[in-house]
C-alpha cells in the first residue's frame, strides 16, 4: 500500500489548518454560507437532510487495518457510532458537528486520511478495482496510477472550479468491477503492441439525470504521457463545459454537444500544447509508487485445498469468495448487505472487526468495493473457514455476493436533501421478500441497484433491475427499469412504463424475476434473457 | 474604482483596460480585460505589447479564468495578470498558482490573511504556473527526484 | 400554517422556530403566519441558523406538522433507524412521516 512521505503528509496537514481557519471565520461570521459551501464542499463537509454529513476519501477504495480502525474511532467519537460505505468506494459519516471538523480531520491525518475534494466542482476520489493486485485478470495493478492521478488532482489549482463534479476510474482488467465507463474519466491500463503499458481513455460516461456510456478517446496514453493527456482532456471541460445549467454541466453533455470528434480534435490540439510544458512527473516517479503496492509476502506452498462439508461455509466460499492471482490465496467480499439491514451501513464495532480480521488473514488490506461491500483481497484459503466463522458472529457473513439482496442503494430520503424518495426501505422489503438464500441462489447474478432521485447516486441506470424514487404530488413513487449493467457489458436500463408505490414495486420486481425463471434459457443470467426477449414480456407481466 | 492588490514588485498598471474586441480592433491600448468565456488565446499574438490582462470573475465559482491564467503564461506573458470582481481569500492561492499577480477584488482583502494562505502549502503536487511567476513552488514530484 | 425551518449552523441539526429562538423540537414551532420571509431575513443576518426556509404544515393532528414527507423527516430523524430519531419510543411515530 502507498505511504505517505513528508510532502504528502504536509499536504494534509496544511489542509487540515486550512480547513481549521475557514471553519473559525465561518463560525465568526466573517464569511457568508455562499462563500463557505463550496470550501466545505471541497474538503467533504455537506449539509444534509438532518445535519452535516463528512464524506471521507478512501483513495481507490484501498485502505489498511489502522486506518480502518480510524474510521471506526471517527463513527465512536464524532457521529452516532455508525458510518455508510458509499458507491464510490469512500466512507460517510452523519452526524458531525462543524465546529469539531478540524480536529475530526486532524484525527484522519494522522492516519494519511482526509476529505480532500470529496465532493464539490472538482476531481474527486479516483475510483478503482476493488481487487485490484488481487485479481488473475489484471494487466497490471492500476493503483500506482490511480495514486498518481490522486496527487495530481489534489488541489490543482486550474480545476478546482469546474462546472461540476468530475469523477475518474482506473481499471487495469478486461473484466470492469468498477462500472469505469459511467464516469466522467473511466482509464483502462493495457499493453501496447510493443508490450508497454498504456491507459486507454474514455471521457463523457455518467449516470445522473442523462445517462451516457463513455465513448474511447485515445486507445493508448503512453504512461510519460497520463498527466499531460488527462490536462488536456480537463482544460478543454474548464473551458467550454457548460455553465448555464447545472444539469448539463457534466462532461458527458459536452462531449456530447460537440461530437466526440470535435472533442477529440480539441484534446489533442490541447495536449501537444501541454506536452511543451513538461509537467508529467519523472519516469522514476511511477517506478517510486508503483514499487508500494508489490505483492504481499505469499507462502508460495499454500494450499488450495478446502474443506467445505459445513454447508452454510460451503454456501458463503460459493458465494463470497473469488479466484485469488496467487494458488493458495482467496479474495473475499464481506457483505454489508444482510437482510433486511442498511445496505453500506457498519457500526464501529463491525468495523473493528473488519479491520482485525484483515490484520490477522489478510496483510492489513481491505477494499471498499461500489457496490458498499467490505474486500478482504488476500486470505489464505486454509484461514478461509475460521475468518468465516468470526464474520458470521458479528453478522458479516451474508453469502449474497452479487445476488437479489446485494442491493447497492443511496441514502435517499432518510438522509439525503437531495432525494424525493426513500431507497433504503425499498431495498429492505425487497430483500426480506427473497430473503430465501436458495430463491437467490436460484436467480443467479442479478443485480439490482435503486436510487431516491434523479441524481442517480444509487446507479440504477446500471443495475439488471433498477429502481428510482420519484415524487409524486409529496408521495413516494417507484419506477422500474430493466437492462443496466455497469460491468464490461455496460448499457443503460430501460424504464418499464408507470411507476409503483412501495409495496407495489416489491411485487414488481418479484413479477419480472418470474418472467426471467420463465424465460431462461440454459445459464442465462436475469440481464441476459432481458436482452434477448425484450422487455415485452416484462411489460405484459407487470402492467397486465 | 476598487483597490488593486499586488503582488507584483512594480506598481500596478494604471490604464483603464479595453475589451479584447477593441484591443483587435486597432487600439493603441497596452491593458486589455478578458470577460468570462472570451478566449484568451486570442491575445497570443500580441503579448509583448500588453502591460496588464484583468480576468473577470463574475462569480467565484466560475472557474473560466484559471484556464486563461495559465494559458496566458505558458505562452511566456510576464506583465501584470489581474483578477477582478468576485475574488476571495479562498481562492487566491489557486489564482496565484494559475499565474494570477493582482487582484481587483469586489471586496477589499486582507493583506495579512493573504499572505497566511499563500504560505500555508509548503509544497504541491503538480507543476502550474508558479515558476514564471515569482512563487517557485518546484512540485512534489521532482523534488522527490533531485530535479 | 407556515412553520420556519433551516439547520443550526455548529451543529447542523434541524431547527424550527419557535418565535423568539430556534428549537431542534417541531412541537415548539410557531405559525409564522405572513412574518417569514421578515424574520428570515433578519435571522440570515444573525448567521446562526443555514439554509432556512419556510414551509407549509398544518396543526390537524394538534401538533405542527409539514405538509411534505421530507420535512416530516426532517423533524422526526431517518425513518430506517427509529433508534436515531427523536422519538425512539414511539412506535407510531414513523407511520405519522409516511
Amino acid at each position: 500500500m502507498y505511504k505517505y512521505d513528508h510532502y504528502d503528509q504536509s499536504i494534509v496537514d496544511a489542509r487540515v489548518a486550512e480547513f481549521r481557519d475557514q471553519v473559525e471565520r465561518r463560525l465568526a461570521g466573517e464569511i457568508t454560507e455562499d462563500q463557505f459551501k463550496p470550501l466545505r464542499l471541497q474538503n467533504g463537509l455537506y449539509l444534509q437532510l438532518h445535519a452535516y454529513m463528512l464524506r471521507v476519501a478512501i483513495p481507490y477504495g484501498t485502505l489498511n487495518s489502522g486506518q480502518m480502525k480510524m474510521l471506526a474511532h471517527i463513527a465512536r467519537t464524532y457521529d452516532r457510532d455508525y458510518g455508510h460505505f458509499t458507491t464510490r468506494q469512500n466512507i460517510q459519516y452523519n452526524w458531525i458537528q462543524l465546529d469539531q471538523t478540524p480536529d475530526l480531520l486532524a484525527d484522519l491525518a494522522s492516519v494519511e486520511m482526509h476529505a480532500i475534494q470529496t465532493s464539490g466542482n472538482c476531481i474527486r476520489n479516483i475510483s478503482s478495482d476493488q481487487y485490484a493486485g488481487a485479481a488473475a485478470d489484471e494487466v497490471t495493478d492500476p493503483r500506482p496510477w490511480a495514486e498518481l492521478l490522486r496527487q495530481w488532482s489534489t488541489f490543482h489549482p486550474e480545476f478546482a472550479h469546474l462546472p461540476r463534479k468530475f469523477k475518474f476510474a482506473v481499471i487495469a482488467s478486461k473484466e470492469d468491477r468498477a462500472a469505469m465507463r459511467l464516469h466522467d474519466i473511466g482509464i483502462q491500463l493495457v499493453r501496447n503492441d510493443a508490450g508497454e503499458l498504456g491507459a486507454r481513455f474514455f471521457v463523457g460516461g455518467g449516470m445522473g439525470r442523462t445517462p451516457m456510456i463513455g465513448p474511447m478517446v485515445r486507445d493508448f496514453v503512453a504512461a510519460d504521457d497520463l498527466v499531460s493527456y488527462a490536462e488536456a482532456c480537463l482544460r478543454v471541460y474548464n473551458r467550454y463545459g457548460r455553465r448555464d445549467n447545472k444539469y448539463k454541466a457534466r462532461i458527458k453533455i459536452l462531449v456530447h454537444e460537440l461530437g466526440k470528434d470535435e472533442y477529440i480534435r480539441q484534446v489533442e490540439a490541447e495536449f501537444e500544447h501541454i506536452k511543451t510544458l513538461n509537467l508529467d512527473p519523472p519516469k522514476a516517479e511511477l517506478e517510486r509508487i508503483t514499487a508500494f503496492f508489490q505483492d504481499p509476502d505469499y507462502d508460495i506452498l499454500a494450499s488450495d485445498d478446502l474443506d467445505l462439508c459445513d454447508p452454510d461455509f460451503a454456501l458463503w466460499v460459493e458465494q463470497n469468495v473469488k479466484t485469488h492471482k496467487q494458488s493458495g490465496y482467496a479474495i473475499v467480499t464481506i457483505s454489508l448487505k444482510p437482510i433486511g439491514g442498511i445496505p453500506g451501513d457498519a457500526s464501529s464495532a463491525q468495523i473493528d472487526i473488519m479491520a482485525d480480521l484483515a490484520k490477522k488473514y489478510s496483510f492489513d488490506e481491505l477494499r471498499v468495493t461500489h457496490a458498499q461491500n467490505i474486500v478482504l483481497p488476500h486470505v489464505k484459503k486454509s484461514d478461509l473457514y475460521a475468518l468465516w466463522q468470526k464474520l458470521d458472529e458479528a453478522g458479516l457473513a451474508t453469502p449474497n455476493l452479487d445476488l437479489i439482496s446485494d442491493i447497492i442503494a443511496c441514502p435517499g430520503l432518510d438522509y439525503c436533501s437531495l432525494a424525493n424518495a426513500r431507497s433504503i426501505p425499498v431495498a429492505q422489503k425487497i430483500a426480506q421478500r427473497f430473503s430465501d438464500i436458495s430463491k437467490q441462489k436460484l436467480l443467479g447474478e442479478l443485480k439490482l441497484k435503486i436510487s431516491g432521485c434523479i441524481n442517480a447516486c444509487g446507479h440504477h441506470h446500471a443495475g439488471h433491475i433498477g429502481i428510482l424514487g420519484v415524487d409524486r404530488k409529496g408521495v413516494e413513487n417507484y419506477q422500474l427499469s430493466l437492462g443496466g449493467s455497469g460491468a464490461e457489458d455496460v448499457s443503460l436500463a430501460k424504464i418499464t412504463g408507470p411507476g409503483f408505490d412501495e409495496d407495489g414495486i416489491v411485487d414488481a420486481v418479484e413479477k419480472a424475476t418470474n418472467v426471467y425463471l420463465k424465460e431462461r434459457e440454459g445459464d442465462e443470467r436475469f440481464v441476459d434473457t432481458y436482452r434477448r426477449v425484450g422487455m415485452a414480456p416484462f411489460k405484459e407481466a407487470l402492467y397486465d | 474604482m476598487t483597490d488593486i492588490f499586488s503582488l507584483r514588485d512594480d506598481s500596478p498598471v494604471s490604464e483603464t483596460p479595453v475589451s479584447i474586441e477593441e484591443f483587435l480592433g486597432n487600439s493603441n491600448a497596452t491593458a486589455v480585460r478578458i470577460e468570462v468565456g472570451e478566449d484568451a488565446r486570442q491575445l497570443l499574438p500580441y503579448l509583448d505589447r500588453i502591460a496588464l490582462i484583468q480576468v473577470s470573475f463574475p462569480a467565484f465559482t466560475d472557474g473560466r479564468g484559471y484556464s486563461a491564467a495559465r494559458i496566458l503564461r505558458e505562452a511566456g506573458y510576464d506583465g501584470e495578470l489581474r483578477a477582478q470582481g468576485d475574488v476571495l481569500l479562498d481562492q487566491i492561492r489557486y489564482m496565484h498558482r494559475c499565474g494570477f499577480d493582482s487582484f481587483a477584488p469586489e471586496k477589499p482583502l486582507n493583506a495579512e490573511q493573504v499572505d497566511i494562505v499563500l504560505k500555508r502549502f509548503d509544497a504541491v503536487y503538480q507543476a502550474a504556473a508558479d515558476q514564471k511567476n515569482g512563487g517557485h513552488q518546484n512540485p512534489v514530484w521532482n523534488l522527490r527526484h533531485g530535479n | 400554517m407556515k412553520l420556519l425551518t433551516g439547520n443550526d449552523l455548529k451543529s447542523g441539526l434541524v431547527t424550527w422556530w419557535t418565535g423568539k429562538n430556534w428549537s431542534i423540537n417541531i412541537e415548539d414551532a410557531i405559525d409564522v403566519g405572513e412574518d417569514g420571509a421578515a424574520i428570515l431575513a433578519a435571522e440570515q443576518e444573525a448567521q446562526r441558523v443555514n439554509s432556512a426556509y419556510i414551509i407549509d404544515g398544518d396543526e390537524t393532528s394538534g401538533a405542527p406538522r409539514p405538509g411534505h414527507i421530507k420535512d416530516r423527516v426532517r423533524a422526526l430523524g431517518p425513518t430506517v433507524r427509529p433508534d436515531l430519531t427523536l422519538k425512539p419510543n414511539d412506535a407510531n411515530a414513523i407511520d405519522k412521516v409516511v
